[in-house]
């Protein structure tokens, strides 16, 4: 019952922000151009939503995320710029895949600090979010990024290029890898010993859970998914830029705290992840239409948060 | 992977093993030999090495010398995995299971079949072993959490006969469980037994280890000083043995005076279905209170201290004739200040682990210690912690230990100090000897009955009978929220108890 209701929450939250904006905001909002516009807006949280999903699971959590996101809009920035103006053909793919790389590389630090090291995922990742931001700022030498234009810039367009696409790609990404990442919980191996791991660590190791690995996996799977978030970014931006998505690790967590993810590890769902990421778009944009001033918006966002989450309290009270 | 033995030989044969961690000798000399198909008892105080035999028999620890034989090969596990792929699995006594996970998950952990990383169901068989243990109602698609401690205990040794153990390890694992699960539980190990399973099994009850065990076997400072005795010995010479002296009495024979009434609880009912409870707390009086884990005796106490709301009723100081009850019509017990509650769960409620001796007795009454400005005077803390220690006999290293390392025995006496720190004047005791060795159970008792000497009034709520009728002046007994007539203990009968705690009426009248 109490599980059941727990599972409603990211569908109530989502709804009613939406009815509050429709009926709130102009006409505009609930158009289909808008629509889209809030899918696509909702795609850069929802990734790193999804690798954020596993960390969580596993009882973990992952603040560096934003640094990551920005290292990896300045490493493809700075690959795509190798050969100059004339981009070869698989110059796109090899800076989409740097970025990936860069993500999985920083997970990994993250899960070898946490996992080997035994230092509390949130202060090494408290850390490594300020390295990795020292970083992407060193890699772009403290300054935005310029690259030269290739089909990585469509992936965000709200309007695809071939039209049947109907949807940004960047979309599509989001929905396959949701639909990835919900099979690999659900029904595999790793995804059990996510689940297990955040549920009783203890228990797992006496299981013979490789714990360390498992960790190391997940933490870079993490990184990975945030470098493809960060992939995304640089499409919006089209260039590296090393400030980017700057607190975007919070939109995350609380993506996946919405969307069903405990903090204390063991629960979540990458469903819920991905409303949780939709919640966070509909309210940013809606916000926006209904021409809130910056000031409230925060408020505005912050009290959802917090309501969406106490929607949960009361219908659990004993 | 499971050889085949000859007949007569053992299952598991250890010589001499010993174990040390840096200067603390866990084990100098244990021998333990298990016959195939036998119910092994494991007894000695906390601290005698059983634990930590048990971590070397499950592989998560390495013993520094000695033999083990198991099965007629040399048996060193490095890991429990190992342990488990040779037939030897551990139940333990904190469930060590996933709560967020299902049963048929948990089952599997650490060992699922799969192919090309998808997970392949093992839903039937989970559901044979299931039945075969008699639980086949079980649903392995339920998720852990959801279920009760006695539930939690099938998943655990269903793990281990799903993965064909030869040797099961049972760490107290009736000390959670209510009575009427114990004895499915010791049906089980006659399945299991029948079955050629062995089991070694741990526990604080010598009543309950002479009904289960062919065998006992009593570890003594980490040293094996009785091997192999049969069930029929005494209880009387197995504790001689424990504690390496003829235990004459365990429970005090104090004089008590009992004196006036100090708190009245007139048609308490707390939880629905329950009927309103009536009795008072004497001066000088140990008010027992039975029941199955589960009967509402927590409950009771729990709204008495004001750790729940009551729906009705109404506590009266019998002094002031001050009722207890404010407005919302929750207890106001003033915590430490005249009611004193002592948690059945040490580890999650009772007490602050990681926090030090001297901050988890001092909790009770801080401003008691507050000093000009609103500052602590840490001074006057330590004297008065020190001073309740040495008279509880809590044996610790510094103020500054956290109470987490010291043993279970010591940490309940630092969670009673804070009753004598308080100045409490009603005790509410739940389950005050839950995990506490046989030695510091008598130090416990003794205590408690010193303190209803000076003129506290306690109210005892436990589930093994013998330590109720030995401590308690008066007894009622719970069943399904419901409280019995209170009568003194002489008047009651073990089996009466037992009727009143399983149907709630006094059985044959």
């Amino acid at each position: 019952m109490r599980a059941k209701l727990r599972g409603l929450v990211p569908y109530l939250g989502l709804a009613g922000s939406f009815l509050l904006f429709t009926a709130l905001g102009p006409a505009a909002f609930h158009g289909a151009y808008n629509l889209k516009t809030i899918l696509t807006q909702s795609v850069i949280v929802g990734v790193g939503a999804m690798g954020m999903t596993f960390v969580i699971i596993s009882g973990g959590i992952d603040l560096s995320v934003g640094s990551l996101i920005a290292f990896a809009t300045v490493a493809m920035a700075r690959i795509l710029n190798l050969y100059g103006e004339a981009v070869p053909v698989w110059l796109p793919w090899a800076a989409g895949a740097g970025a990936v790389a860069v993500g999985a590389l920083g997970g990994l630090c993250n899960g070898f600090l946490s996992a080997r090291l035994r230092i509390v995922p949130f202060i090494v990742t408290l850390g490594t979010m300020q390295i990795f931001r020292g970083g992407a700022k060193w890699l772009a030498h403290e300054q935005t990024v310029t690259a030269p234009a290739t089909w990585l810039n469509g992936l965000m367009e709200v309007d695809p290029a071939p039209a049947w696409l109907w949807l940004a790609p960047g979309v599509w990404v989001l929905l396959l890898l949701a639909a990835a990442v919900s099979v690999i919980l659900r029904y595999t191996v790793f995804g059990r010993h996510v689940y297990a791991l955040g549920s009783n660590e203890a228990t797992a190791r006496l299981c013979g859970v490789p714990v360390v690995r498992r960790r190391l996996l997940i933490y870079m799977l993490g990184g990975a998914l945030a470098g493809l978030a960060g992939v995304l970014q640089f499409a919006n931006l089209t260039l590296g830029d090393p400030t980017a998505a700057e607190g975007m690790e919070l939109d995350i967590i609380a993506a996946v705290v919405i969307g069903g993810g405990s903090l204390r590890g063991g629960q979540g769902r990458a469903a819920g992840s991905l409303l949780g990421a939709l919640l966070m778009a509909v309210l940013r944009n809606g916000c926006n239409m209904a021409g809130i001033p910056n000031y409230l918006q925060n408020i505005v966002v912050g009290a959802i948060i917090i309501g969406a989450m106490g929607l949960d309290r009361l219908g659990s009270k004993p | 992977m499971v050889g085949e033995l000859k007949s007569g030989a053992p299952l598991l044969r250890l010589r001499g093993v010993r174990k040390a961690f840096g200067n603390a000798q866990a084990l100098r000399a244990a021998d333990l030999e298990i016959a195939p198909g036998e119910v092994h008892a494991l007894v000695g105080e906390n601290g005698a090495g059983k634990s930590t035999l048990m971590s070397i028999l499950g592989g998560s620890l390495s013993p520094d010398s000695g033999e083990m034989e198991f099965l007629g090969a040399p048996f060193r596990p490095v890991h429990p995995r190992e342990a488990g792929n040779l037939g030897v699995s551990l139940v333990h006594q904190e469930l060590a299971l996933a709560p967020d996970l299902d049963v048929e998950a948990n089952i599997c952990l650490g060992r699922e079949k799969s192919r090309l990383g998808f997970v392949l169901p093992q839903t039937a068989r989970v559901r044979e072993v299931l039945s075969w243990l008699g639980y086949g109602r079980l649903d392995p698609k339920a998720r852990v959490g959801d279920l009760g401690v006695a539930e939690r205990q099938i998943v655990e040794i269903a793990r281990a006969l799903f993965h064909d153990a030869r040797l099961i390890l049972m760490d107290e694992p009736t000390s959670s469980l209510p009575a009427a699960d114990a004895e499915s539980l010791f049906a089980m190990i006659a399945r299991l037994k029948a079955r050629g399973v062995s089991v070694v099994y741990i526990s604080h009850f010598l009543e309950e280890v002479a009904r289960v065990a062919d065998r006992i076997t009593v570890l003594r400072d980490g040293e094996t000083v009785a091997a192999g005795l049969p069930a029929e010995t005494p209880v009387r010479d197995i504790l001689a043995a424990m504690v390496g002296r003829p235990v004459a009495e365990i429970f005090p024979s104090s004089p008590r005076n009992i004196g006036d009434t100090l708190l009245d609880v007139r048609a308490w009912v707390c939880g629905t279905g329950a009927a309103p409870a009536s009795f008072s707390l004497r001066r000088g009086q140990i008010l027992g209170l039975a029941g199955l884990v589960g009967s509402g005796r927590s409950s009771l106490l729990r709204s008495l201290a004001g750790l729940r709301p009551h729906s009705s009723g109404q506590a009266i100081w019998a002094k002031t004739a001050e009722t207890m009850a404010d407005s919302q019509g929750r207890a106001r017990a003033e915590p430490g200040k005249r009611i004193g509650f002592l948690s059945e769960d040490r580890k999650e409620e009772g007490l602050a682990l990681n926090l030090s001796v001297r901050a988890n007795a001092a909790l009770a009454d801080l401003n008691r210690f507050r000093g000009p400005a609103g500052l602590l005077r840490l001074g006057a803390e330590a004297e008065a912690v020190r001073a309740v220690c040495a008279k509880l006999r809590v044996r610790y290293r510094h103020l500054d230990q956290p109470v987490g390392a010291l043993s279970g025995g010591n940490q309940q006496k630092v969670a009673l100090s804070r009753l004598l720190l308080g100045d409490s004047e009603v005790w509410l005791l739940d389950e005050p000897t839950r995990g506490v060795d046989v030695g510091a159970k008598a130090e416990i008792y003794a205590l408690v009955s010193r303190a209803a000497a000076e003129g506290k009034a306690v109210l005892w709520a436990g589930s093994h009978l013998p330590e109720l009728f030995g401590m308690c002046d008066s007894l009622a007994v719970m069943h399904r929220g419901n409280m019995s007539p209170v009568k003194p203990v002489g008047l009651w009968s073990e089996s009466e108890v037992m009727a009143w705690a399983t149907s709630g009426s006094g059985g044959k009248a």
